[in-house]
Order: C-alpha cells, then sequence, then structure tokens
C-alpha cells in the first residue's frame, strides 16, 4: 500500500508506460507464434524463411522487458504530456468518422462515406458549421476523386454520386466530341 | 564520362518542357505540405506513390525530389510564423526564427531562411553529383556480407544514436521489420505472419503504413491533444530585404551549416536533427550578437541551421542513389518507389538508369532556383495556408488518406489494416517512439535479410563471413559501438557524478 501512495518518489510504477511494454510483449508472443506457424522447408534448412522472424522476435521481446523496467523506474514520460488531459471525445468523433467511412464506402461510394466521416472529424476538431462543413467535404471529395484518382489512374468506389457525375462528364465529352 | 558532362546531360533531361512542369508541381506541392502542420514529404510522396504506374520514371522522381526539397523550404515558414515546426528538422528553426518574427524581423528570418535553403541547396547538390560517383567505386567492392553490415550500422544509426532513447527507437525499428516481413517470402514461397489470411499474402503496402502512421496517427494525437496550448501565427511584418549587416550576418552562418549539414546528411545515418543541433550550437557560440539568442531573436541561428537542414536532405540522396541506402523515412518510400519500376538502387545505378540519376540531379538544381522564387516573391501565398483551420485541415487529410488506401485495390481490409496502423500511429506519438525507423525497417528490413541470406549461402552457412571480412567487420563495429557507447558513457558520468555525494554523513 504505502509503495503504491507515494507520488512524489523518483522510481514509482508508470502504469500507462507498463501497459505500453505489456502490449509490446503480447505483439512479440503474436511474432513468436506466427514464426512458430511458418512451414519449413528442409531444403532450406541454412538459413530459411524463419531465421529473421526469429531475431526479430527475440529482439521484441528483450525490448518490450526493457520497457517494462523502465515502466517500474517511473516510466519516460515528459510531464508536460502527462500534465495535458486526453481530450477522449474529439478522439471518440474522429474514430467515428473513421469506422464510418469504413462501413458506408461500399455501399454508398467514396464521396458520400468521406463527405459523412470529414463532418464528424471537423465536429470533432470542435468546428460546430456542419453544413459548410459538408459542403466543403464535398467539394474536397470531388476534388480527391476526379482530379487524384482519376489523373493517377487509381480506382477509388464509385457509388451514386460518381456514377452520376461520371454520366455528365461523358455526356458533355462525347458532345464536344460530336 | 566525367561528372560534368554526366549533369549536362543531366540538365538536357530536366529541361525538356514536360519535366520542368513536374518539377514545378512538385516545389509547388512540396511547399505547401511542408507549410501545413501535419503533412510531410513522406506522407504525399505514399500517397502519390500510385503514380510510377502511370509516368516515367524521370517524371516521377522529378516530382518527388521537387515535394521533397519544398517540405525543407515550407517547413521554415510554418517554424518562423507558427512557432510549430512543421518539419523535425526545421525545429531549431524555431528557436530563433519565431523570436525574430515576434520583434517584427519576420521577413528578414524567411529571406534569410530562404536564400540560404538556396545557397545549401545548390552547395549539398553539388556534393551530391561529385561525391556518388566516389562512393560508387567503394561500393563495387561490396559483398553482401557487407551490405547486411552497413544495413546493421544504418538500423543502429537511424534508430538508437538519433533521437531520444535508443530503446523506443529500436522498438519502432522492430515493428518495422515485422510489418516488412508480412506476406510471402521471396526466396521460398513460404507465407509469414499472414494469421491464416489471403488478404496478407501480397504483404503490407508502404502506402498504407505510411499513411497510417502519419496521416491518420497523427489526426488521432492532434485530436487528443486538443487541451494542449495552441500556438498564435504572427502576422508577417518587416520587408523581406535583408540589410546589409543581415547579409553580413547570414553568409557565412549559410556556408558552415552546408559544411555540417551535407557530410552528416551523406554518412549511412542520416538525420538532420544533428546537423540542425549542431549548426545552431556553433553559430551561438561564435555569434557576435550572442544577447540575441533566445531573446529578440539572432539571425544566423536561422541562417545556420535552416542551411545544415537542406544541405542534409541533399546529401542524404547520397547513400540512396549509390547503395540504396535510405537513411529517413521520405528515402524509404522513394527506394520503394524505385522498386515499384523494378529499378534496384545500388552502385550500378549510376551506369544502367544514368539518364534518370542525372536528370534528377539536375532537376534539384532546378528545383532549388523554383523554391527560392515561390517562396520569397510568393511568400504571402503560403502564409494564407496557414490559415486553414485545424478541424477542416486533418479532416481533408483522412479524406486523401482514404482516396490513397482505399484507391489501392477497393477492399476494406486495406482500410481496416490503416486504421489499426494508425492507431499504432497514435500511441507511438503519443509514448514518444519514433515513427521514421518503423517504415525504414519494414523498406529496409527485407532487403538486409536478402543479403544476410545471400552471404550465409555464398560461405555454406559460415557466420564467420561477418566478422572475418574487414570491412565487414569495422561496420559491425561501428554499429556495437553506436549501440553501446552512448550508454557507456552516460555510465561513466554517472558514476563520476555520484562520486562525491557518496562521502560519508553527506547523503
Amino acid at each position: 500500500m504505502s509503495t503504491i501512495n507515494q507520488p512524489t518518489a523518483p522510481s514509482r510504477l508508470a502504469v500507462p508506460e507498463l501497459l505500453v511494454g505489456i502490449g509490446l510483449l503480447a505483439c512479440a508472443g503474436a511474432v513468436a507464434w506466427q514464426t512458430l506457424a511458418i512451414p519449413v522447408s528442409p531444403l532450406y534448412s541454412k538459413v530459411g524463411p524463419t531465421v529473421f522472424p526469429y531475431l526479430t522476435m527475440v529482439g521484441l521481446m528483450v525490448l518490450a522487458l526493457l520497457l517494462i523496467l523502465a515502466a517500474f523506474r517511473g516510466g519516460w514520460q515528459p510531464e508536460e504530456e502527462k500534465e495535458t488531459p486526453t481530450d477522449w471525445r474529439a478522439m471518440g468523433f474522429v474514430v467515428i468518422g473513421l469506422l464510418a467511412n469504413l462501413l458506408l464506402i461500399r455501399p454508398l461510394g467514396f464521396t458520400a462515406a468521406s463527405v459523412i466521416m470529414f463532418v464528424l472529424v471537423c465536429y470533432g476538431f470542435g468546428s460546430r458549421h456542419t453544413l459548410r462543413d459538408a459542403l466543403t467535404g464535398l467539394v474536397l471529395a470531388l476534388a480527391a476523386y476526379f482530379g487524384f484518382a482519376r489523373a493517377l489512374g487509381v480506382n477509388i468506389g464509385a457509388g451514386f454520386i460518381e456514377n452520376q457525375l461520371n454520366t455528365v462528364i461523358d455526356a458533355i465529352a462525347g458532345a464536344f466530341g460530336a | 564520362m566525367n561528372t560534368l558532362e554526366q549533369l549536362a546531360h543531366g540538365f538536357s533531361v530536366a529541361f525538356t518542357p514536360v519535366n520542368l512542369l513536374w518539377c514545378l508541381l512538385g516545389t509547388t506541392l512540396g511547399t505547401a505540405i511542408g507549410v501545413l502542420p501535419g503533412l510531410g514529404p513522406a506522407l504525399t510522396i505514399a500517397l502519390l506513390l500510385p503514380i510510377t504506374y502511370q509516368v516515367a520514371p524521370e517524371a516521377s522522381f522529378i516530382l518527388f525530389a521537387g515535394i521533397y526539397y519544398g517540405a525543407m523550404y515550407g517547413g521554415s515558414t510554418t517554424s518562423i510564423l507558427l512557432n510549430t515546426p512543421g518539419e523535425s528538422a526545421t525545429i531549431v528553426t524555431a528557436l530563433e526564427g519565431n523570436k525574430m518574427a515576434r520583434s517584427g524581423r519576420g521577413g528578414a528570418a524567411l529571406a534569410t531562411s530562404a536564400i540560404g535553403s538556396f545557397v545549401a541547396g545548390t552547395l549539398g547538390t553539388l556534393g551530391v553529383a561529385f561525391l556518388a560517383p566516389v562512393v560508387v567505386k567503394f561500393a563495387l567492392a561490396f559483398g553482401p556480407a557487407e551490405y547486411f553490415s552497413l544495413m546493421v550500422l544504418a538500423f543502429i544509426t537511424v534508430s538508437a544514436v538519433l533521437g531520444s532513447s535508443s530503446v523506443r527507437g529500436l522498438t519502432s525499428l522492430f515493428a518495422g521489420f515485422v510489418i516488412g516481413m508480412i506476406g510471402v517470402d521471396l526466396q521460398t514461397g513460404q507465407p509469414r505472419f499472414t494469421f491464416g489470411t489471403t488478404e496478407l499474402l501480397d504483404g503490407v503496402d508502404v502506402i498504407i503504413a505510411a499513411v497510417g502512421l502519419f496521416a491518420v496517427g497523427e489526426t488521432l494525437y492532434m485530436a487528443s491533444r486538443r487541451y494542449a496550448g495552441k500556438d498564435e501565427i504572427v502576422p508577417l511584418k518587416g520587408s523581406l530585404y535583408m540589410t546589409a549587416a543581415e547579409w553580413g550576418r547570414s553568409w557565412k552562418a549559410w556556408l558552415r551549416g552546408a559544411a555540417i549539414g551535407f557530410p552528416i546528411g551523406a554518412m549511412p545515418a542520416g538525420g538532420a536533427e544533428i546537423p540542425t543541433f549542431l549548426s545552431y550550437a556553433i553559430e551561438k557560440k561564435l555569434s557576435k550578437h550572442k544577447e540575441e539568442f533566445g531573446t529578440v531573436g539572432a539571425i544566423e541561428g536561422v541562417a545556420g541551421p535552416e542551411a545544415a537542414n537542406n544541405a542534409s536532405a541533399a546529401g542524404v540522396l547520397v547513400p540512396m542513389l549509390t547503395l540504396g541506402l535510405p537513411t529517413s523515412a521520405t528515402a524509404a518510400i522513394m527506394l520503394s518507389a524505385f522498386q515499384s519500376y523494378g529499378i534496384n538502387p545500388g552502385p550500378l545505378l549510376l551506369t544502367t538508369q544514368a539518364n534518370l540519376v542525372w536528370g534528377l540531379i539536375a532537376s534539384l538544381f532546378i528545383a532549388n532556383v523554383i523554391l527560392v522564387i515561390l517562396n520569397l516573391p510568393l511568400i504571402g501565398l503560403w502564409v494564407r495556408l496557414l490559415k486553414i483551420p485545424a478541424p477542416q485541415l486533418y479532416a481533408g487529410i483522412l479524406v486523401f488518406a482514404t482516396v490513397g488506401t482505399y484507391g489501392i485495390s477497393q477492399s476494406p481490409i486495406d482500410l481496416v489494416i490503416l486504421y489499426l496502423l494508425g492507431a499504432a500511429g497514435f500511441l507511438m506519438r503519443r509514448f514518444d517512439f519514433p515513427t521514421a525507423p518503423v517504415i525504414i525497417g519494414m523498406i529496409l528490413g527485407p532487403l538486409a535479410e536478402t543479403q544476410f541470406r545471400r552471404a550465409m549461402t555464398i560461405s555454406n552457412g559460415d557466420w564467420s563471413v561477418f566478422y572475418k571480412h574487414p570491412l565487414s567487420l569495422t561496420l559491425l563495429t561501428l554499429a556495437f559501438i553506436g549501440l553501446v557507447g552512448p550508454h557507456f558513457w552516460a555510465f561513466i558520468e554517472h558514476r563520476r557524478r555520484r562520486g562525491p555525494e557518496h562521502v560519508p554523513g553527506d547523503a
């Protein structure tokens, strides 16, 4: 009990850093599991496909243990970083925006999904002009779609909006061509 | 052919109207993303990687190089006027530059950084043109064992020597190794780290990794930090013309900065932080106006580090082009652009791809001229970019992140990987893990593995190749010193300083 309630002691346990170290140890465990799953052909027994994965696994485990050790010695975060509270609400809106984009990009197409993400992220960052943000997002998404995707030959998911505009553009191009 | 002839040939490649347009596009885009906080050259080049399927290698590398140089110019504008360094390499510029802007000499600070960037960038590019053929002569003697040891040295310097903690830097690097190993092993055809899924057989695209770490991770971090203090833009006051005294104080600092920056950038260690800090320390020591440092802002403290920054950015291209050894995230992504063309950067690049390499070097000279024009008379335009409000800026970054990622294969799985890497990027930013070693490890790791297996195959599985070749042994020894040396030194210092405290009765 007494060791936990000593905020001024220089070597108190830093919980967030400890979690980072444990998380990394878990990652090293996943790497170990996947390394053992690599089938090794006896033909390549000298330096097969598992040598580097094993080295990486050992490296990650040592580093994870060093991080955990650092956490027990009070962690490594600077004071100002610890003192700034995390804005979970803003982050939450950004995460919801990302998830909305992920779920809607197939059914609605890139532009519509992007506008929804844009509005949610703007709201999370504190913008309260939702309608203006939606219009900005629409212009930007269309610019990204036509300027970036079409110019680079990247095929991104077309939904209702893109298909309508593509039809219009093709019609105009056809009219000028004729 | 000697270097000057090659360079003349390069200019004939770079001076075609189409390539000049690519250069103009690259430098403009580079300045813009350099000015905007949250966007960097590594992310931008990653997003533009699909262009390699569309245009000739010369065109895309001229574009990428323009972005690379442009971001250095643009980053200093943000540092000076906003005090938020646009790039890690311009942290030092913010120290004195922002003080100058606050005391009404922002114009002179911007001018000395732009002209200093031009001087150092041009000197640095000259350095690339003359040093690259020399390095190639050495590199031709390298076998797989030497290459592997050189890569080990680069891994140690980029992750453990630079940055605030070697443990965290190495953790980032090893995380990069894991990401780089995902997919089918090219030598044996065995799937690795795919968790039994077919989507991961092709590996994780470098675009997804860079966009996840740099765009999604950064956006999440900025959202979580909204309570942190905000920097205001210092309005641009004072003329852009420097007085004779300011010229006099600047030009020596530019030359010194270039002389510090280029060699450090050209070493297989890279990084612009060390040369900029070193230049700042030297200027502070040599200055006749020490009282201006940290108070009203000293012009040498802007001129020197800015020159060092740009010269080291040029220097990084030497190991990249001659050894295929990227030492910054941006260089690593440019290396993957080479791979996408099926070109292997290495000692043979200068002869087999002479058009490309010399056209690229020539275009860097042109880029410097365009950039000094873009960044001085047109500075007002870039200052306006700084006024884009954060909500729309970060939301826009995420829209472009989606285009770049979803466009690869129209698979929502790619977006899932993107967001997972974004979450990892957020945690890394939050807990002060450097992100650049992840990208370097991911791209250079598989190359190191290939060289390792090649060396072991040649030696019939005998590990001694790595320490019996003198060059390889030297490189590994340097890497070991780089890893252990600083800790050993700190331990000695610690012991020495603790000595007197242990006098009995003193505790």
